[in-house]
């Protein structure tokens, strides 16, 4: 008797424990986004409400407006995704081979920014790529800036301000992989007379692969949906998907056509992701990103 | 070769110093502007040293609220965060069986999921049900995507713990709950505690989930953003200094409690080694 209710107690218990925060996750995460395509087919105005119509016009007629911003935000992310690995990879690799006994005050130094607002570190940039700022005339004295070019409001400060939000999220997948690389493997390559170049290209580089793919991952997915940088640093001809998902449901209220928008987003990051998991197999996609 | 590795090294090295200043400048910069006697509203150039934003931080009554808020509302859901994540972390390494990959995965989604899908979705869902937005609906916010980090920070630790001092336990006649509480909780938590200071930087740090659940709540990134137009007021620069000095403090203090505890194992350890020398 009391065997048998310990095993089901035993069964109960996983379900128990995952229970509160499975529903947390069903209710707040997995509903909104059900809610969202319900919202997306509706037709209606700010005024009189909206209902729910079949209205598949506004997908079509949110790709069609907005063509150029998802395009926007497809390259800028890429860009900065590159920009971050070209960043990031030296580093981590420096702080998994080289920095000895200041390895851990290293990854400290990095995951230091994560500990002063965002959104003022982003207001630090406007003032470092000013008009008239330090940073700006010296350009200009070497001629890399028009007399009366500007950084700030351009695609170069959205895009730097993206890749410096974005660094850490590349540089840590980056140094765990690369740490994790057993060090005998390159010995053997180089014993073996491989040189130096060819080692890197054909052993640590193929097993730091699970952390570019994550840092990659981890970098594009949040750049992609980035207002930030392009409302602070950009003019709206720097605007992304994201200021306009924002602006369409907290300024105009038009909600359907917002809910498309962020629907498509959600959609293309994850069919990106899917793409990747294929690449790599999902278990370890999962487990790199994790 | 013995040059050129030379070279290389230095390459490196320089590439790496390079990578961590432009980590720092803007850092350095809202360090620096705190100190900084600004006339009129922008505090965009220097005009000189000045303690006076250090002495009356809290000057300004709205930036106040909206800091509280902020420090309110990251202890509320990371509580709620951190015991659900724990909990859910606890099941999935203890118990996963059947299922496991399929919970993992929708727990990971979230995490893939860009932010302003997320504020957005979560946006319309108390739009359509005419809930009020406000404090309580970025609690709700900020504990839902911050779940995904707990469980995964909290699995981590788990994953590394030895099982058998479990067993042992509840061999020696510990129920379930005692085992947890006196044995499972000691030894994770310190993967307890770094998630709950992820869980709270980042619901400290968040804009873009919380801009669409705030209604007329502010907080303080809501703030900063919203005083951009107008020029962001130094105090800010002095409040988020002392928030970077609080957490970094409390990284310091946590490795050295870590570090005296292993020791005081080590030697309780050692002790009952020689106790049990015979005679």
């Amino acid at each position: 008797m009391l065997r048998l209710s310990l095993k089901r107690r035993r069964r109960l218990l996983p379900w128990l424990l995952l229970g509160p925060g499975l529903l947390w996750l069903v209710v707040f995460f997995a509903i909104p986004l059900l809610n969202q395509l319900n919202v997306s087919l509706q037709t209606g105005d700010p005024e009189s409400g909206y209902v729910f119509d079949w209205a598949f016009g506004t997908y079509a007629d949110a790709v069609a407006d907005y063509d150029e911003q998802f395009l926007r935000s497809i390259v800028y992310a890429a860009v900065a995704t590159v920009l971050c690995f070209v960043i990031a990879f030296p580093l981590a690799y420096f702080i998994a081979y080289r920095a000895g006994r200041w390895k851990n005050f290293m990854l400290l130094l990095i995951v230091l920014p994560f500990f002063m607002s965002y959104v003022l570190r982003t207001v630090a940039w406007q003032l470092i790529l000013a008009d008239g700022g330090w940073v700006v005339s010296r350009l200009q004295d070497v001629g890399l800036v028009a007399d009366d070019g500007r950084l700030l409001a351009s695609t170069t400060a959205v895009i730097a301000g993206i890749t410096y939000n974005f660094l850490p999220f590349m540089a840590l997948p980056l140094y765990v992989s690369l740490e994790k690389v057993d060090r005998r493997l390159i010995e053997a390559a180089t014993d073996l007379y491989a040189s130096r170049a060819t080692a890197f290209r054909r052993v640590t580089l193929p097993l730091a692969l699970p952390g570019i793919f994550a840092g990659s991952l981890l970098t594009f997915i949040p750049a992609t949906g980035d207002f930030i940088n392009a409302a602070l640093l950009g003019t709206p001809r720097q605007f992304m998907i994201g200021n306009v998902i924002q602006s369409k449901f907290l300024v105009i209220q038009d909600y359907p056509s917002a809910a498309a928008l962020s629907f498509i987003l959600m959609t293309f990051i994850l069919l990106g992701i899917f793409a990747y998991a294929r690449a790599l197999g999902a278990r370890n996609l999962t487990e790199a990103a994790i | 070769m013995r040059a050129g590795d030379r070279v290389r090294s230095w390459l490196l090295g320089g590439w790496a110093a390079l990578a961590l200043l432009y980590l720092f400048v803007p850092i350095f910069i809202v360090v620096l502007f705190s100190f900084n006697d600004n006339r009129g509203r922008f505090n965009f150039t220097w005009q000189g040293f000045t303690l006076d934003h250090w002495a009356r931080p809290f000057e300004n009554p709205d930036l106040a609220v909206a800091l509280k808020n902020s420090l309110l509302i990251a202890l509320i859901s990371t509580v709620i965060a951190v015991v659900l994540g724990t909990f859910m972390a606890l099941a999935l390494v203890r118990y996963g069986s059947r299922g496991r990959t399929l919970v993992d995965f929708f727990i990971f989604l979230p995490l893939a999921t860009p932010e302003v899908v997320l504020g957005a979705a979560l946006l319309a869902l108390f739009l359509t049900f005419a809930f009020n937005t406000g404090f309580a609906t970025i609690v709700i916010a900020h504990a839902m995507f911050t779940i995904s980090y707990v469980v995964v920070t909290v699995k981590a630790r788990l994953e590394g713990m030895d099982r058998h001092i479990e067993e042992a336990a509840m061999d020696l006649g510990a129920t379930e709950w005692t085992t947890f509480r006196k044995v499972t909780l000691p030894m994770i938590a310190p993967g307890v505690g770094a998630a709950a200071l992820l869980a709270a930087a980042i619901s400290v740090d968040d804009y873009v989930i919380t801009s669409f659940n705030a209604g007329q709540t502010q907080t303080f990134p809501l703030f900063i953003f919203g005083a951009t137009r107008q020029g962001v007021p130094p105090e800010v620069n002095v409040l988020a200094t002392g928030l970077l000095v609080i957490v970094l403090a409390l990284m310091g203090l946590n490795v050295v409690l870590q570090r005296r505890l292993a020791r005081r194992d080590a030697a309780r350890a050692a002790d009952a080694h020689t106790a049990s020398l015979p005679a």
